[in-house]
């Protein structure tokens, strides 16, 4: 049972969840509100957006300015939003699907802009609400409703990506972890920029059932045995590292962030005087 | 606001969005509609307004639709191939119900196709273009005054009955150079959305106010928490899958348009009270059927001439009204025959329609036209 303050945030209106029992997006959920609360944020000046699939979800659940966008879109959605006004705390929730495939394109130039959006990434390696697809971050060789003989394709490293693309706080967690997540979070939300938090989470039903998982607990115990700290993997071979997880802050850095430079811009042509 | 100006028709377009209150734009470069998206990246700074260039088309109309979300008059502006990937974000803003103007300067297809040559190709996917039922509002500019003139009334629209509503130009409309007087705007002439009068905690985000049977709308920001969702949803505006609600939401959605419809439709005439032959044209080709039906008046043919200025929803009953008295309707168009079939359907048998086509890039000359008034006269 969440804290009073928490259980505040929820539109428990909207219950029961479509969450299948078990399922880690419950974890990760928590872990923002608990953030939120943290950070002393007010509900009508946070904005959540998301995409589609069983993540994206979350948003209805949360007493906020809640917008569930089209399939990868959100990150276009939020930038609108936070450009049309910067005073706004803006937060978009996404499954790899959304990032990493439909919305890459999003994604990568989000990055590059510096926008000041944090990017929770709710990573489950599945297109978990249509049954069970590989997505981009499903591991090679897994098993899955479109990869019967055994996934070929190579996954993504979200947070290499975020790095490469310009982000300048880029995180990961399990939801082994929450209260590491929920520092993750905060750190994101705090960084003036554009962050990215992947949170790595399980889809039992339709990823653990392929792939040897089969319940919530064996998820986590898998999180729990492979997750390497940073600190730690950065002493340790590829081949130590093979098939672990680098859980840890892969990127903290400071440069301009993107309504910043646009209101210095504004300033400079003598846009103030107009009001809002 | 210059007194008189010497603009394109998409420089009247954009300078038109501002008069509305425009105050965002997002959008992505594309031929020909471009010179829309220099002008506001050039002109919202100024003005503490906002423009982003984003990486595509898709992430144009998003961040257009965030851009209202936070309670900014939006614009986005495309041609075809952009028209075509912009029309899943556009469903979302049907259902959604957020105010926004698309601009589609049209171009020659299928593709990309004749991106300097015009056309009107994309008349029925500004109609059908995304999935799903919904009302369409949809203006055709014939000259660059005009462009001035439904920008501000696209804004109106699209604030009063909280929909996306469309500006079909094409490129010769948006290319050409013309006078404008821009008419004095004040801020009676602009409409707003019409925003929530019950405190946050008693605010239903979809529930109809019963005057007009549109809801009210918040802007994220000011003071009020909501949800937003693509998904069919009840007044909560949260999904749904109770046939009730579900039948509730739709009704209303399609209502819209339908109720306000006298207030939306507006058409043009000239000299269709003894007219036998009636030439119906839209966009840059109306001033090419202006000509030939004069030219005609002058050979001593009884042509008169038709405009729907919104292509959507068609001034079907004001057109079958002059059917009745008409022998022959000529619909030139520059496509296959696209809003030749909404002629038909409002005109239902009561005069002969004739279709003119034109295909190849070029414009019609009224010479051309008037061979066919003189065909069938």
């Amino acid at each position: 049972m969440p804290a009073p303050e928490v259980f505040n945030w929820l539109r428990t209106r909207f219950f029961p969840h479509i969450w299948c029992p078990g399922c880690g997006h419950g974890i990760i959920m928590h872990s923002l509100l608990r953030a939120l609360v943290g950070l002393d944020k007010k509900k009508s000046q946070t904005v959540i957006a998301s995409g589609i699939g069983c993540s994206s979800r979350m948003v209805g659940y949360i007493d906020a300015c809640t917008v569930h966008t089209t399939h990868g879109r959100s990150l276009a959605f939020a930038t609108g939003i936070k450009l049309a006004n910067p005073d706004l705390t803006v937060i978009d929730v996404m499954g790899d699907g959304d990032c990493a495939a439909i919305g890459g394109n999003h994604f990568i130039h989000a990055c590059r802009r510096n926008i000041d959006i944090t990017a929770i990434v709710m990573n489950n390696n599945i297109y978990g609400m249509t049954g069970g697809q590989i997505s981009p971050t499903t591991p090679s060789g897994s098993w899955a409703a479109t990869s019967p003989y055994g996934a070929i394709d190579p996954a993504f490293d979200i947070c290499k990506l975020a790095e490469g693309a310009g982000a300048t706080y880029v995180a990961r967690a399990t939801i082994a972890n929450p209260v590491q997540a929920e520092q993750f979070i905060k750190a994101g939300i705090s960084n003036k920029g554009f962050s990215v938090v992947e949170i790595l989470t399980h889809c039992h039903t339709q990823f653990g059932r392929k792939n040897n998982r089969r319940t919530p607990i064996d998820n986590v115990n898998f999180f729990k045995a492979n997750s390497v700290p940073l600190n730690k993997a950065k002493d340790m071979s590829p081949e130590e590292l093979a098939g672990k997880i680098v859980v840890g802050e892969f990127v903290k850095k400071s440069i301009p962030e993107y309504t910043e430079q646009y209101q210095a811009m504004v300033k400079r042509v003598g846009g103030l005087k107009d009001g809002k | 606001m210059p007194d008189v100006a010497f603009w394109q028709g998409n420089e009247a377009l954009a300078h038109g969005a501002l008069a509305a209150g425009c105050r965002f734009f997002a959008g992505y470069p594309i031929t020909p509609s471009t010179e829309i998206a220099e002008i506001m990246a050039e002109e919202l700074p100024k003005i503490n307004g906002r423009f982003i260039q984003m990486e595509d088309e898709i992430a144009g109309i998003a961040a257009a639709i965030g851009g209202s979300i936070a309670g900014r008059k939006s614009l986005t502006a495309t041609s075809g191939p952009g028209f075509s990937l912009k029309q899943e974000n556009l469903g979302f803003a049907y259902i959604a119900e957020i105010p926004l103007v698309v601009v589609d300067v049209m171009r020659g297809g299928p593709s990309t196709g004749l991106p300097t040559k015009a056309a009107q190709q994309d008349v029925m996917q500004a109609r059908w273009g995304t999935h799903g039922d919904h009302g369409t509002i949809c203006y055709a500019p014939s000259s660059v005054q005009e462009c001035y003139e439904v920008a501000i009334k696209a804004f109106n629209a699209a604030e009063r009955y909280r929909q996306p509503v469309l500006i079909l130009s094409d490129e010769i409309i948006g290319h050409m150079r013309e006078k404008v007087v821009p008419p004095k705007i004040k801020a009676k002439d602009l409409l707003e959305r019409k925003r929530p009068v019950d405190v946050p905690e008693k605010f239903i985000p979809y529930l109809p106010d019963p005057r007009d049977d549109l809801p009210c709308m918040a802007s994220f920001g000011d003071g009020y928490t909501w949800h937003i969702t693509g998904l069919t949803h009840n007044e909560w505006g949260f999904p749904t899958n109770s046939p009730e609600e579900i039948e509730k939401m739709m009704k209303r959605l399609m209502r819209k348009v339908d109720r306000f419809r006298d207030d939306i439709v507006e058409y043009e005439t000239a000299l269709t009270d003894d007219a036998d032959i009636l030439v119906l044209a839209y966009g840059s080709v109306a001033r090419t059927s202006l000509r030939a039906v004069h030219e005609a008046r002058v050979r001593g043919i009884k042509a008169g001439f038709f405009r729907p200025v919104t292509l959507w929803p068609f001034p079907d009953r004001e057109l079958e009204k002059l059917a009745r008295k008409a022998k022959t309707i000529i619909v030139p168009e520059l496509n296959c025959g696209q809003m030749v079939l909404e002629v038909e359907r409002a005109v239902h048998g009561k005069a002969k329609i004739v279709a003119q086509n034109l295909v190849n890039g070029e414009l019609f000359k009224p010479e051309e036209i008037l061979s066919v008034i003189e065909e069938v006269a």
